[in-house]
């Protein structure tokens, strides 16, 4: 209640936007890698070798008719005898990111009053990231809220602005991948502890639309703790769902055991569809996560 | 009352609440504790997961077990138990309470006095009318003095142990006249005395007697016997049951003239026996220090005894004249005297320059003329010093001319040429037998055997101060033994020789009386009446019932005889009595007193001081099961997983806080870094008044000199302390500023004994008044009162202003005035001796050899010192440059003082420098 009552208040996107800029400050801009559309089996890092629009220098051509010239290299061309050189710009295309953020009941929980809920910790991560892409150039868009991926400090905006009142009334969400390009890359941010179906359909069917991503675990010290003892109910954060037990504290070591199995599940999953994995647990330094993600989009294919 | 063994209950028809506690327990063994709902994302996962087992859904056995022990505790603490309650004594009419004052039952007083109130608010409560007597105060025809109990009450503090026994005719006469209807409680002290069954008998007549008496054994210890170079320590008691071990402490005084506890030996007593000894040996140095023997722990006249001359071994030296004849032992002019002396001195032989040298308490010349210039002198001082110079003439003395002309300086006489010599083969006359002494004559009293006769003597030249030097004269009226005083010491001449040749008196036992009263020797065995007859002696030091030896004032004089013949009683207290030049101890436990339990009939009862106190149990049972309760509401939280594990952390670590024994710990630890750090530098101190903003000035003060003396001299002192007089180790600090506060409260005991060790270890104590001075110390400010009401218990030499030549007017700076806040010349310290003396070429005197312990004053010296870290100044002091100039000079003092404190008088040395000098350029 205190989360909701938090996001109603005005001020909460402009805040929130103030978290995530700070804690995507220390980066560097991000260059995704660009994918290869079409010519896909390219290696290399950066770029699509080839002259474009772009910072990085690509080459030195000999100028001919038609060339502007403001565009001919002074310096280059003294050294020659007789020609006038260009200087040329490798091409670098803008790269497409979708997040899906999970807005179930399920992450809007802090276990103490210190930790930040889950909900809160994954808006401030995706949108650091988010702040990251867009200051490397890339296109960000935001599936739960249809919001397509498009660059510019306009969309930044947008994209802070769904992510501060997006709300969904369900205990569990669905991952969603509408509006996400082909080819394009995804990140998928929530506890996974629903039910597992709707997450492998939806990256049976990225894998199968050619887009790879991130997988991120959010998960509060207690949910790997259960330090629960006594006869005790068990209500989901939704309510729709309880389950009532003489001694928690017998159930932990087998609870624990499941919590594990779901976690090998996902990492199979991402391994086997190309995704990648990593659990974050709230109240450890987000920066770290950030940090992953920042290298698991840069990383090349 | 009901009574369960030794529980009494108030209301014990609550009692059958605990017919209660089985349903109490099927009920709530019945009840599972109420679940907890808990918000939790993870429920997916648990869903299908199912209890392994059902056990919990009913109370664990144990938290049945609190509950009920909770519930027992309240419902018995309800019924009002006591333990060991008082049945009523009961019994009405007038009560006697007779109470044993002797002194073996000084060791539990208080417990008497106790014990005695007790009754009397008892006797108070119940109407009756009573009398609290002491034994030894009784007097045959006394009535007994009955009055309403609580009159009583005021005059028991004036009750106190006598230290000696009452006299059984005057017990058992009292004990005759007794009349009308009565009953009894006696105190008795448990030792046996010969008068008491008569008492006790005289009293059952009356009526009930019931006997308070203490199971504690009494302990008492003998006069102390020299014995074969030891000392034998005596030990009696009255109980012979067990074995037990008793610590006996000699006390005395050490060289310094402090009193100290200088030996101690262990009695052990065998079971079964009443008397128990054993040998101190000590070395004759610190035996004869040896003032008195205590049995530690025990606190009676009878558990002292005072040691006396009879203790102390007197260093004789004898000096005899080169033996020309063969050796005849008989003959030796020493012989006689030797015997005599040998067994209760200690004898020293050699050269006269060499036994001065020893300082002996007697030195014996037997017939020694010759005397060169020398040891003429020595003697002579030796004498003058309190010596005992003892001459004994022979065939030499009366050749020679020693004293013939003139009166010689070591003889007490001027002699007649030659002697004389009566009832001899060439003479006429008969021997001469000695004259009964006079009363004058420090052998008055001593019985003359009739075979003491005298043959040959030296004669004494008639002067106008024969008479009064002669002390010992023959029927004739020649003089025989003749003294002089010489300043402290005296000479003492027998006209005779020391052996058997001239006389007889060497071989009589006369001889060795007359040693015993001049002091040259000093008795072996018990005291005869007769060996004091004709002294007198006064009370020096008295025992009390208590066994304290304190000074007895001034008290008429006793005759010799008594002190000799008599037990001790109300005119003839025990103490050391002291006579001319001998002092003997009259002692509460005589040599052959003996102790004995009082074996009471069957008819009385007897209580002792163990009889169990009455104590109410309501309130630890109620705050029992208060305790289980608030354990049975962490244990059901706990249970049902409404405690956290760092819940249950955090509230263990609050137990652990709130035993006292690791915060104890940690403040030692505490108090033990603080002391590290005040020695690892100088360190300044002041004193906690209790008045914050004192306090704070003082500290900053401290602060201001200390960052002073770090930038100007070598002293580089450390952080500045606050100390408590009370709890902080002081000797760490070599200065304590102590500023006055009216409202300072007063230190403890403790506390000022902490405060007089440091000054007398060298500490400063810098008192400030802070009123300027206008005390004047006299009269006047209320700081000046406060200070002097604080100073008082203080070991504070006497005091003067500081004079201009006071080594702290140039320990560092060269000062005159000691301005703080205030201006004020009014500082004083310790007074110079008054015959310190102009130092030669030196604007100053030769002052006293150490540190001033007090520095005494009221310029509000803290306030002008205070400053922040910053060096700033946190106080005006005057204004403008004269105030910066006063505030200069006030920084100044406190260099000096400091400097004082650390140096001495380092600086007065400077008188020597002329000296150094002028050795130096030779």
């Amino acid at each position: 209640m205190i989360e909701t009552a938090r996001l109603s208040d005005p001020d909460a996107p402009a805040r929130l936007r103030r978290d995530a800029e700070t804690l995507a400050g220390p980066l560097p801009p991000l260059l995704a890698a660009a994918e290869h559309l079409a010519s896909s089996v390219m290696p290399g890092q950066h770029g699509r070798r080839r002259v474009g629009q772009g910072d990085e220098f690509w080459q030195y051509r000999p100028s001919h008719a038609g060339d502007e010239a403001r565009a001919i290299d002074w310096r280059r061309s003294a050294r020659s005898d007789d020609a006038l050189f260009v200087r040329e710009k490798e091409w670098q295309a803008a790269q497409s990111v979708s997040l899906w953020l999970d807005m179930g009941r399920s992450m809007d929980f802090a276990s103490t009053r210190n930790l930040p809920t889950k909900a809160d910790e994954a808006r401030r991560l995706s949108l650091a990231l988010c702040v990251l892409l867009v200051r490397g150039g890339e296109r960000v868009g935001l599936t739960n809220m249809g919001l397509p991926p498009r660059a510019g400090q306009l969309q930044l905006m947008r994209l802070t602005d769904a992510l501060a009142r997006g709300e969904d009334e369900a205990d569990y969400a669905a991952p969603d991948l509408r509006g996400a390009p082909s080819r394009s890359r995804a990140v998928f941010v929530s506890d996974f502890l629903g039910d597992m179906e709707p997450v492998t359909m939806a990256l049976a069917a990225a894998a199968d639309r050619g887009i790879d991503g991130v997988l991120l675990q959010i998960l509060d010290p207690q949910e790997e703790a259960f330090p629960f003892d006594g006869r005790t109910i068990f209500e989901s954060v939704g309510g729709t769902m309880r389950h009532e037990t003489l001694k928690a504290g017998d159930l932990r070591d087998r609870y624990l055991d499941r919590l594990a199995e779901r976690k090998d599940q996902l990492s199979t999953l991402a391994r086997r569809t190309g995704w990648q994995y990593d659990l974050h647990r709230t109240g450890t330094p987000a920066p770290g996560a950030l940090l992953w993600l920042y290298t698991a989009l840069e990383r090349a294919h | 009352m009901f009574m369960l063994g030794p529980l009494g209950f108030l209301a014990p028809w609550l009692l059958l609440g605990l017919v209660m506690l089985p349903i109490l327990w099927l009920l709530l063994r019945a009840v599972p504790p109420a679940p907890i709902r808990r918000r939790f994302p993870g429920v997916a996962l648990l869903l299908g997961l199912t209890d392994d087992e059902t056990q919990t859904d009913r109370t664990p056995w144990w938290l049945l077990l609190l509950r009920t022990i909770a519930i027992a505790a309240a419902i018995i603490g309800f019924a009002g138990p006591i333990l060991n309650p008082k049945a009523d004594a009961g019994g009405t009419g007038p009560l006697l309470v007779l109470v044993d004052d002797t002194w073996a039952a000084a060791q539990d007083w208080n417990q008497r006095i106790d014990r005695i109130e007790t009754l009397l608010v008892e006797a108070t409560q119940a109407g009756r009318e009573t009398a609290v007597v002491a034994v030894s105060d009784l007097t045959p025809d006394a009535a007994i003095p009955f009055r309403a109990a609580q009159d009583w009450s005021a005059t028991l503090p004036m009750l106190e142990p006598k230290p000696w026994m009452p006299e059984a005719e005057a017990v058992t006469a009292w004990a005759e006249e007794l009349s009308g209807g009565f009953d009894t409680f006696w105190l008795s002290d448990g030792v046996d005395q010969p008068w008491r069954s008569a008492l006790l008998d005289s009293l059952q007549d009356r009526g009930a007697v019931s006997v308070f008496e203490a199971a504690r054994p009494v302990v008492a210890l003998k006069p102390a016997v020299f014995e074969d170079g030891a000392i034998r320590l005596s030990a009696i008691r009255n109980r012979t049951g067990s074995e037990a071990e008793i610590s006996v402490a000699a006390h005395g005084l050490d060289p310094a003239g402090i009193p100290r506890q200088l030996a101690t030996v262990d009695i052990a007593f065998a079971a079964g026996e009443a008397e128990a000894s054993a040998l101190l040996s000590l070395p004759a140095e610190l035996r004869n220090r040896v003032t008195r023997f205590e049995i530690s722990g025990a606190r009676s006249a009878g558990a002292v005894t005072l040691g006396d001359d009879s203790l102390r071994r007197r260093e004789i030296a004898i000096v005899a004249a080169r033996d020309e004849r063969e050796g005849l032992q008989l003959l030796s002019q020493t012989h006689y005297l030797e015997q005599a002396l040998e067994p209760n001195a200690d004898l020293i032989h050699g050269a006269i320059s060499d036994l001065v040298l020893a300082n002996p308490d007697v030195i014996v010349l037997a017939d020694v003329v010759s005397l060169a210039g020398a040891e003429a002198e020595a003697l002579e001082e030796w004498t003058r010093k309190g010596g005992l110079l003892v001459r004994f003439a022979g065939p030499r003395l009366a050749a020679s001319d020693l004293g013939r002309e003139a009166e010689d300086v070591l003889m007490p006489v001027r002699l007649r040429a030659g002697g004389r010599t009566v009832g001899g083969a060439m003479s006429w006359g008969e021997p001469k037998a000695l004259r009964t002494f006079s009363a004058e004559s420090p052998f008055f009293g001593l019985p003359i055997p009739e075979d003491v006769t005298v043959s040959s003597q030296v004669m004494a030249q008639p002067d106008p101060t024969l008479a009064e030097r002669t002390i010992a004269t023959l029927a004739d009226g020649t003089p025989l033994v003749t003294r002089k005083r010489l300043d402290l010491g005296q000479v003492v001449l027998f006209h005779v020789t020391a052996n058997a040749e001239w006389s007889t008196l060497p071989l009589s036992g006369l001889f060795v009386q007359m040693l015993e009263r001049l002091a040259v020797s000093t008795r072996l065995a018990a005291l005869e009446p007769g060996d004091l007859v004709g002294t007198t002696w006064t009370l020096d030091q008295a025992v009390t019932g208590f066994g304290e030896v304190v000074d007895a004032g001034t008290t008429p004089g006793i005759a010799g005889e008594r002190l000799a013949g008599e037990a001790p009683g109300p005119e003839l207290p025990p103490g050391l009595y002291a006579g001319e030049t001998r002092r003997i101890a009259l002692n509460a436990v005589a040599e052959d007193m003996s102790l004995a339990p009082v074996v009471w009939p069957g008819d009385v009862t007897v209580e002792g001081f163990a009889v169990a106190e009455e104590l109410p149990l309501k309130g630890a049972l109620l705050s029992l099961a208060l305790l289980a309760l608030m354990i049975d509401v962490f244990a059901t939280l706990l249970l049902s997983g409404r405690l956290s594990r760092q819940a249950t952390a955090a509230a263990l670590v609050v137990l652990a806080m709130a035993l006292p024994a690791p915060r104890a710990e940690a403040q030692e630890e505490l108090d033990v870094e603080r002391l590290i750090a005040a020695t690892s530098e100088v360190t300044l101190a002041h004193v906690v008044t209790g008045d914050a903003a004192v306090d704070e000035a003082a500290q900053a003060g401290m602060q201001g000199l200390s960052q002073v003396l770090f930038r100007r001299t070598s002293i580089e002192p450390g952080e500045p302390v606050a100390v408590n007089l009370e709890t902080d180790e002081l000797s760490v600090y070599p200065f304590l500023y102590w500023p006055i506060t009216e409202q300072q409260p007063r230190p403890s005991e403790e506390a000022y004994e902490k405060l007089n060790l440091y000054l007398r270890t060298g500490g400063l104590i810098l008192f400030d008044t802070r009123d300027a001075g206008t005390a004047g110390f006299t009269n006047g400010s209320p700081n000046g009162r406060k200070l002097q009401q604080l100073a008082l218990p203080l070991d504070i030499p006497p005091l003067e202003p500081i004079p201009a030549d006071h080594v702290l007017t140039r320990t560092f700076y060269l000062l005159q005035d000691f301005p703080g806040r205030h201006i004020s010349r009014d500082v004083w310290v310790e007074a110079a001796p008054a015959d310190a003396q102009q130092a030669e070429g030196m604007p100053f005197r030769n002052l006293n050899d150490n540190v001033t312990p007090v520095v005494i004053g009221g310029n509000d010296w803290a306030t002008a010192w205070a400053s922040d870290e910053n060096g700033r100044p946190l106080y005006p002091v005057g204004r403008g440059f004269a105030g910066e100039r006063q505030r200069e000079m006030a920084y100044r003092f406190g260099v000096n003082l400091v400097m004082h404190v650390l140096t001495g008088n380092y600086k007065s040395d400077q008188v020597h420098v002329p000296a150094l000098l002028d050795r130096l350029g030779q």
